[in-house]
């Protein structure tokens, strides 16, 4: 039951992936990492950890992707990318060279985990309580600093995608004059 | 039961898949959307390993990693804006100011 | 097949089984609602009091034309219909119904699915209510459709903040994330309509947002922008949304009631077994049948709100007041008063 679940999601995530990696419409590419993002959830759930799992959809899913859409719509960027002319070798030059990678971790990890076995879920794993206690004991410095990121985030991108208003405009037109 | 090195092994997939992506696509956002896809592999990675040596450190550097992403995808999109309100265009082979 | 499983299915086909029942009744509700308050009849010609009008609906929407506009997005548009009532479905599956039942040697607990985040996950799967709406929108290939879905979906992330923390609020107190851990602290204490209504004013108006119910409805809006994001689709397609919007609202409503009112209990009762089980979820539905009427209510009430006038209410009203609210049961729990 477990394997068929397991099966099914990794499958999905991989085509999606291949969705999101070779699809010429930006919109599309922007589901696929959707349907990725949700199939990884399910595995995360089959690997113990519900609470990522929901928080995996809540912000990656529900609002980065948002983002992502918005912004789509906003530059009106969903046209197709046109293949580009006279350059093959890096394209197929980049999937050789993921290809390798993939097989080489592939092997590297068959030789060290492949008769891994498994001890069943312990409630210390998949318990709530015990993750919050860690990341507001152990884990309090790295919280706070992630709270502080993301403020720093927030306030530049505010800055960056301002519209410049019209005293800076003037500003930097005065500044040309010889 | 599933073997751990099975989902090491999906993550590394994942992670070629999104390698592939980000340096083959023209479009900006579309890089962006295959950085995401790397991010998300090492989370599996992350995950799987937490449950291997059932430690919850795993869980925890997750969560954080969800945070940095949030972050990174805020600010990228924005110089994104800023950057197409400027040329026009969000095409990676025509930012090119500079080259040599 | 273990009991467990046995058990879900039994509460998954329950839980389908009632959402989906919600739409015809809620049809009706809706147009004799509304002409009760406009003053005027509404439909009463077909079955007594006009109620299967509901059916002649469902029948005149499985048999129109279905058209597909010729430039649009195929695959996206067929498929943003799905997206649309996936959420909506989904969302319900961690309200429980009832109190722990029983049956054997196996005790069973009402609710679809017992997850330790459940708080959480109802508002990560109604985060996801945001896809149906902007594919919607973007494979309609009309200017209109699109511009409806760009406001419905930037209306619904700005509401998604202020009900979240507003849900958080009431996590506090309780100290878990799990619906039937806060049902349970609901009928050891009192209510959480009491003390925390300031919160539960906050739950209130976003969830109307995040409905797109009016005064919110703008990217539905009949009179400005045909029929906002599902203006090109017809027949069942157009049915599908219509269901979503409905199933949300009572999804919704179930979580508000949860969180707010008690759920399934009633005080002061103490409902066990059998027939604690069967008055739960009837105790359930009846206060989710007076938040739908709520709905109805306030949608022929009040006029609609502009778009820049909505953003300034979610923003700049709702977000503070959520974490001023938030800032003030920490302190109280911390105090020992709550």
């Amino acid at each position: 039951m477990e394997t068929a679940v397991f099966l099914l999601f990794a499958f999905l995530a991989v085509a999606s992936a291949g969705v999101v990696v070779a699809h010429k419409n930006p919109v599309y590419a922007t589901m696929g990492l959707v349907l990725t993002l949700f199939s990884t959830a399910v595995l995360f759930v089959l690997l113990g950890a519900p609470f990522i799992a929901t928080l995996q959809i809540l912000v990656y899913a529900g609002a980065i992707v948002v983002l992502f859409l918005f912004v789509l719509m906003l530059l009106n960027i969903t046209r197709e990318e046109t293949p580009q002319p006279g350059q093959p070798v890096q394209r197929w030059a980049a999937i050789l060279a993921a290809a390798v990678f993939s097989g080489m971790a592939g092997m590297l990890l068959w030789r060290s985990y492949g008769q891994a076995s498994q001890q069943p879920l312990t409630e210390q794993l998949v318990s709530l309580k015990g993750l919050a206690g860690d990341l507001f004991a152990e884990y309090l410095l790295p919280f706070e600093i992630v709270g502080l990121l993301l403020l720093v985030a927030v306030i530049a991108a505010t800055v960056l995608a301002r519209r410049p208003d019209t005293d800076e405009l003037n500003a930097t037109s005065q500044e040309r004059k010889p | 039961m599933i073997p751990i090195s099975w989902y090491l092994l999906l993550s590394a997939l994942l992670f070629a898949i999104g390698a592939a992506g980000a340096l083959t696509r023209r479009n900006g956002i579309s890089i962006f959307l295959s950085i995401e896809l790397m991010l998300n592999a090492a989370n599996l990675a992350l995950v799987a390993y937490s449950r291997l040596w059932n430690a919850r450190t795993g869980q925890l550097v997750v969560l954080f990693v969800l945070a940095v992403a949030a972050a990174e995808a805020a600010v990228g999109l924005a110089l994104f804006i800023a950057i197409y309100r400027q040329r026009r265009t969000i095409d990676v082979n025509r930012m090119n100011l500079m080259r040599w | 097949m273990s009991a467990d499983f046995l058990a879900t299915l039994v509460k998954m086909a329950l839980a389908l089984g009632l959402l989906l029942n919600v739409v015809p009744v809620m049809v009706w509700v809706e147009r004799r609602g509304s002409a009760f308050i406009q003053d005027r009849p509404g439909p009463n010609r077909l079955g007594p009091l006009g109620l299967f009008q509901a059916l002649a609906d469902a029948a005149k929407f499985v048999f129109k034309e279905d058209v597909t506009p010729t430039a649009a997005d195929v695959p996206l548009y067929l498929a943003a219909p799905v997206l649309a009532l996936l959420p909506a479905l989904t969302t319900f599956s961690v309200v429980p119904f009832g109190p722990d039942l029983q049956v054997g040697s196996h005790l069973i607990h009402l609710v679809v699915a017992d997850a330790d985040a459940g708080v959480l996950l109802f508002l990560a799967l109604a985060s996801l209510g945001v896809y149906g709406v902007v594919m919607a929108g973007y494979a309609s290939n009309n200017k209109f459709s699109l511009l409806g879905s760009i406001r419905a979906s930037a209306q619904l992330i700005s509401y998604e903040l202020a009900l979240t923390l507003s849900v958080v609020a009431v996590v506090i107190p309780v100290g878990s994330f799990r619906l039937a851990d806060i049902v349970a602290y609901q009928r050891a204490h009192i209510w959480n309509f009491l003390p925390q209504f300031l919160g539960f004013m906050v739950f209130l108006v976003a969830s109307f947002a995040e409905t797109n119910r009016l005064p919110f409805d703008l990217p539905e809006a009949e009179s400005e922008l045909i029929a906002g994001f599902h203006t090109e689709y017809s027949a069942m397609r157009f049915a599908t949304f219509f269901m979503a919007e409905y199933i949300a609202m009572t999804s919704l409503s179930a979580l508000g009631v949860t969180l707010y009112f008690g759920g399934w209990s009633l005080p002061g009762v103490d409902l066990s077994g059998w027939t604690g089980a069967i008055v739960g979820l009837a105790v359930l539905v009846a206060k989710v049948a007076v938040c739908l009427g709520i709905y109805v209510w306030v949608r022929w009430s009040f006029p609609r709100f502009r778009y820049d006038q909505l953003m300034r209410l979610g923003w700049k009203v709702l977000l503070p007041i959520a974490i001023f609210n938030l800032i003030l049961v920490a302190a109280l729990t911390i105090a020992g008063k709550l």
